[in-house]
């Protein structure tokens, strides 16, 4: 098993996520099964081979800086029932943003 | 006892002048102002199946930054994503730069008193702003307007050695940032923002000691008190026996100190990853030239100019170029016919002290550049003398109305009629034998006394030189006589 508990609750932190035990233990599973696939990559020599992030044949795609008009506010706020002075309306916020 | 030297650097966040945002065409305006959320479209909102296009602008803004500050621009430029969870970043990323930012490697030149110093630039980045929250009572509101303005991050190397520093760096910063059309330098509206990183170690050493970060400082009054406090605090720690923890700090503009921020003790983990919705962005080294022969005068060159092509003092120059509307106005006073030097001294005197008393920006006040030129002309065709100018500059300041008007109106127009004169010279002579008596007996200082009564006489607007010409004329006359 690559991965700890910890780990996996970490990860769970991370993206928001409230689990039981017994999905921790399961997503512990799958997750290590994942990693352990991406071990054996790792294990290829691609000290020639550069960093690729994208496989598409495609770079420095750029827009002139002209302004468009976008969506409404009401389309914006369309699907949410959590708001107030044409905002979106969340939990009290009170530390600082990172 | 030991002395200890702050080690210093600065984050500068600094919203770029585009016309639309980062990756997608929502207009950007001033979000102190705007109605919330009416400046958005799918993709600053985070919908569902929607791709980020970047703004060529804000790419060139960038490089202009970068070489204004001595930076290489990277040919290679790769977006990545800064993971982090919070209400005002929509997507729950911010496509930033990390492993490839857009310029390395620079440095900025500043003045601390008669020296200059050299402050590296580690890198500069472009990134994505993020909405704003407004806390209300038990909740807090979402106005994503802000979300994906164009960012640039400029990252200095840790060089910098006290608050005067600190100061010199942030507002050259600012300065160039505004010459070169990229950022309007208004703190108030939070198109810049600052980030300190503070250490201390004995004066001497090199070693580089635990920092503690001050995140948010919205103006450079604010980066100036937050700096000041965190270093004596840092000092008061080690001097007490304790030791400096590594922690981000926030500044309470209205105690005046810096504390721990609350919230979560572990590390943010981002994981940065390579922005897979971006394709690479490539640098030519032609683009570069080409923005390279596009950069406008800056600061230090200005300085230089104003030196060499009017005479200035070195002091006098840094104090009109260090805002750039300051020296536009200066330069539009001599365009209407002004003298250098005594636009100068009015400018860096008179004008600055009704522009701090009134708080006032250059850009604010009702006196134009060739009103105030209209003014020192009238002192200098003697019309009014240099105190009467300084009263009706204040006028002209407080009603934005003419100098001739208001001279005219008031009746403060020199007396500089030699006839009107000559009988008041006459009358004090007259009336003071005494005194004539002394001056002709050898005591020629008394001649200052005289004119002082034909000054006092006018209410000071009598042409003083004219009437210092008359007595003395007059005196040698009698004694002659």
């Amino acid at each position: 098993m690559t991965l700890s508990i910890e780990e996996v609750e970490h990860i769970a932190e991370l993206a928001k996520l409230a689990l039981t035990d017994e999905e921790k233990a399961r997503y512990r599973e799958q997750l290590s099964a994942i990693l352990d696939y991406f071990n054996r990559l790792q294990a290829i020599d691609t000290d020639d081979i550069p960093p690729t992030a994208t496989v598409l044949p495609l770079h420095t795609v750029l827009r002139d800086d002209v302004p468009h008009p976008g969506i409404s506010r009401e389309e914006l706020l369309a699907n949410t029932e959590h708001k107030e002075n044409g905002m979106f309306r969340v939990e009290a916020i009170l530390d600082e943003s990172p | 006892m030991i002395e200890y030297e702050p080690v210093i650097g600065l984050e500068v966040h600094a919203e770029l002048l585009t016309r639309s945002k980062m990756f997608c065409s929502c207009a950007v305006v001033d979000s102190t102002e705007a109605e919330p959320n009416r400046y958005v479209c799918p993709v600053c909102t985070a919908q569902p199946g929607v791709l980020p296009v970047i703004n060529r602008q804000a790419v060139e803004y960038a490089m202009m930054v970068g070489l204004a500050l001595n930076c290489t621009i990277n040919e290679f430029n790769q977006f990545a994503r800064k993971s982090y969870f919070y209400p005002d970043l929509p997507k729950g990323y911010q496509i930033s730069q990390y492993e490839h930012p857009l310029a390395s490697n620079g440095w900025l030149e500043i003045e601390v008193g008669d020296s200059t110093r050299r402050i590296g630039i580690r890198r500069a980045h472009l990134e994505e702003d993020t909405g704003k929250l407004f806390h209300v009572g038990d909740h807090s509101l979402v106005d994503l307007n802000r979300a994906g303005v164009p960012l640039l991050e400029i990252v200095s190397e840790p060089d910098m050695r006290s608050v005067e520093e600190v100061e010199a760096y942030a507002r050259k910063l600012r300065a160039i940032l505004v010459y070169l059309g990229v950022n309007h330098g208004d703190m108030s509206k939070g198109v810049l923002r600052f980030e300190a990183n503070i250490s201390i170690r004995p004066r001497g050493s090199e070693e580089l000691n635990t920092r503690t970060e001050i995140k948010n400082l919205n103006s450079i009054r604010s980066l100036v008190r937050a700096t000041r406090y965190e270093i004596q605090r840092q000092i008061e720690v080690v001097e007490s026996g304790g030791q400096v923890v590594q922690q981000t700090m926030g500044f309470d503009e209205d105690t005046g100190r810096t504390q721990a921020q609350r919230g979560k003790e572990q590390a943010h983990d981002y994981r940065y990853f390579p922005e897979p919705d971006l394709p690479p962005l490539h640098i030519s080294r032609e683009w570069v030239a080409e923005i390279g022969e596009r950069l406008p005068e800056l600061p230090d060159a200005r300085r230089e100019r104003f030196i060499q092509e009017f005479g200035l003092s070195l002091q006098d120059a840094v104090v009109l170029v260090a805002d750039k509307a300051v020296a536009d106005y200066y330069e539009a006073a001599l365009a209407a016919g002004g003298d250098p030097k005594i636009v100068a001294n009015w400018v860096t005197g008179e004008l600055f002290r009704l522009m701090n008393t009134a708080g006032l920006e250059i850009g604010g006040i009702r006196v134009a550049p060739e009103a105030l030129v209209e003014l020192i002309a009238l002192v200098e065709a003697g019309k009014i003398n240099n105190n009467t100018a300084k009263e009706v500059l204040e006028i002209m300041f407080e009603t934005g109305r003419g100098a001739e008007e208001i001279v005219e109106e008031r009746g403060l127009a020199q007396i500089s009629d030699s006839s009107a004169l000559e009988v008041l010279v006459e009358r004090v002579i007259a009336e003071n034998p005494q005194q004539v008596q002394k001056y002709l007996g050898g005591k020629e200082g008394l001649l200052g006394w005289f004119v002082g009564q034909v000054m006092r006489e006018t209410k000071g607007q009598a042409n003083a030189q004219m009437v210092n010409e008359m007595f003395r004329k007059r005196l040698e006359a009698l004694r002659e006589g």
